[in-house]
């Protein structure tokens, strides 16, 4: 039987009262929403809190899909079967729908919150690629207030992040920008497992010109999830199918994968560089209006 | 830590430690023991049941969580008339054969059906992805499910 070695409980009731909790508990106490990374960590002993700080209770004040200020807000307690359902996610951002299809299954989709995948910063999840690729921010609360800190900019290394003990995620921001289009491309070994690689694409376009872009990629070891020279050798470029390949190209030769179960290294390798390929592809077209 | 929770609309109570997991306090603690404990590490789904109406996997969730929440299990599908549609539809086409992995895909058809009463094929096969057959029986599954969307009224005896 897995069990998570013993800890203390409490339900915070706001987010006020969630972060003063933090305070109060030190560092070895940590949040759980969904709890579908977190509690697979704990009966592991990968991961040993002292306390846990159950936030489900914020469901009604921090789960929302909606527009504000020409953004995407997105709350962090949204579960993963939320976003996949909301037309609104879908009209501006077909890359959260592409990514939501592919997280583990429906079930545990009812259950896994977007903020949790954040914070948990796997280096194999899905949204961390996502947002990356979308540009988006990332909103922290404490009791001082909030800060907002960039996508590319809230990962520390594996399983670690820049939101400190006492704060907590709560939200996250996608600019909305005219000319978008966005794509997701990921290979897994069977069904609702975590990826062997995976890309993801927002492309903004002016006529057939790029303007700008943004590609992620999970579980090779990019930078940040990010292929920077990809991006850069892009910009102001036609896309052509020859500017996409020379990218691709540089998006493969910027990782770091490891070889493991799911494959060798120079095998993650290329599928990194040819699922940035059909995904910059697909997100063309979609911003063209070609492709559903 | 005391829990109270509605267990197939019946008010219980119970003590856990924090770290007790949802399906073993339904089965060891509240006695439910239809739930079915698979594989601990949400892959398997046979330890499925309804928390608030949504179907989760109850290795992967406390029991103290579902203090103060509703827990809807196996136990709770048939009706004062019969069977549940879906049970029947399990009995009638053949949908188990060594039954361990029964539960979870029950309680998924049964909030699948709940919110799209007449799935495609493809629509059920989604819906069941998180859930291992170890038997591989899916298509008999696939028809029992079908079974109970075309019956969805019908509450038949055991």
């Amino acid at each position: 039987m897995q069990t998570p070695a013993p800890f203390g409980y409490q339900r915070a009731t706001s987010v006020s009262h969630a972060v003063s909790l933090l305070e109060q508990l030190g560092s070895e106490a940590r949040l759980v929403a969904g709890g579908h990374s977190l509690l697979p960590m704990m009966k592991l002993r990968l991961a040993r809190p002292e306390h846990l700080i159950d936030i489900n209770d914020l469901v009604d004040t921090l789960s929302y899909i909606k527009i504000e200020d020409n953004e995407l807000r997105i709350g962090a307690m949204t579960r993963h079967s939320e976003l996949l359902a909301s037309p609104v996610a879908g009209e501006h951002y077909r890359i959260l729908h592409d990514a939501e299809r592919v997280i583990a299954d429906p079930v545990v989709r009812n259950r896994g919150t977007v903020g949790g995948s954040i914070g948990q910063a796997d280096p194999s999840e899905d949204l961390s690629a996502v947002f990356c690729a979308a540009k988006a921010t990332i909103v922290i609360t404490s009791s001082s207030g909030t800060r907002q800190v960039a996508a590319r900019d809230i990962h520390d290394g594996p399983y670690e992040t820049v939101v400190g003990d006492a704060e907590m995620i709560t939200e996250v921001r996608i600019p909305i920008r005219p000319g978008g289009g966005s794509a997701y491309s990921k290979v897994e070994r069977r069904a609702g497992d975590w990826a062997v690689a995976a890309a993801g694409v927002c492309v903004w376009l002016n006529g057939d010109t790029i303007t700008d872009v943004g590609i992620g990629l999970t579980a090779v070891g990019a930078p940040h999830f990010c292929a920077v020279d990809a991006e850069a050798s892009l910009i102001g470029r036609p896309a052509t199918a020859e500017n996409i390949a020379a990218a691709a190209a540089l998006a493969a030769a910027c990782v770091n994968p490891s070889t493991d179960q799911r494959g060798p290294a120079e095998y993650k390798r290329h599928l990194a560089g040819e699922l940035t390929k059909r995904a910059l592809h697909k997100a063309v077209a979609r911003a063209q209006g070609k492709e559903s | 830590m005391e829990v109270n929770v509605t267990v197939n609309g019946e008010a219980m109570h119970t003590d856990v430690e924090p770290r007790v997991l949802l399906v073993h306090m339904i089965r060891d603690q509240l006695g439910q023991t239809g739930t079915h404990w698979g594989c601990d590490t949400s892959n398997c789904g046979a330890c499925v049941v309804h928390l608030d109406g949504v179907p989760v996997k109850s290795c992967t969730v406390l029991g103290v969580m579902a203090d103060g929440r509703s827990v809807t299990t196996v136990e709770g599908l048939e009706g004062p008339g019969g069977l549940d549609p879906v049970q029947a539809g399990f009995m009638e086409c053949h949908g188990l054969q060594c039954g361990f992995c029964t539960p979870g895909m029950m309680m998924v058809a049964k909030s699948l059906l709940e919110h799209n009463p007449n799935p495609t094929e493809h629509e059920i096969r989604e819906a069941i992805s998180g859930q291992l057959c170890r038997c591989t029986g899916y298509d008999n599954i696939v028809k029992s499910i079908q079974w109970a969307a075309a019956h969805q009224n019908a509450e038949v005896s055991a």
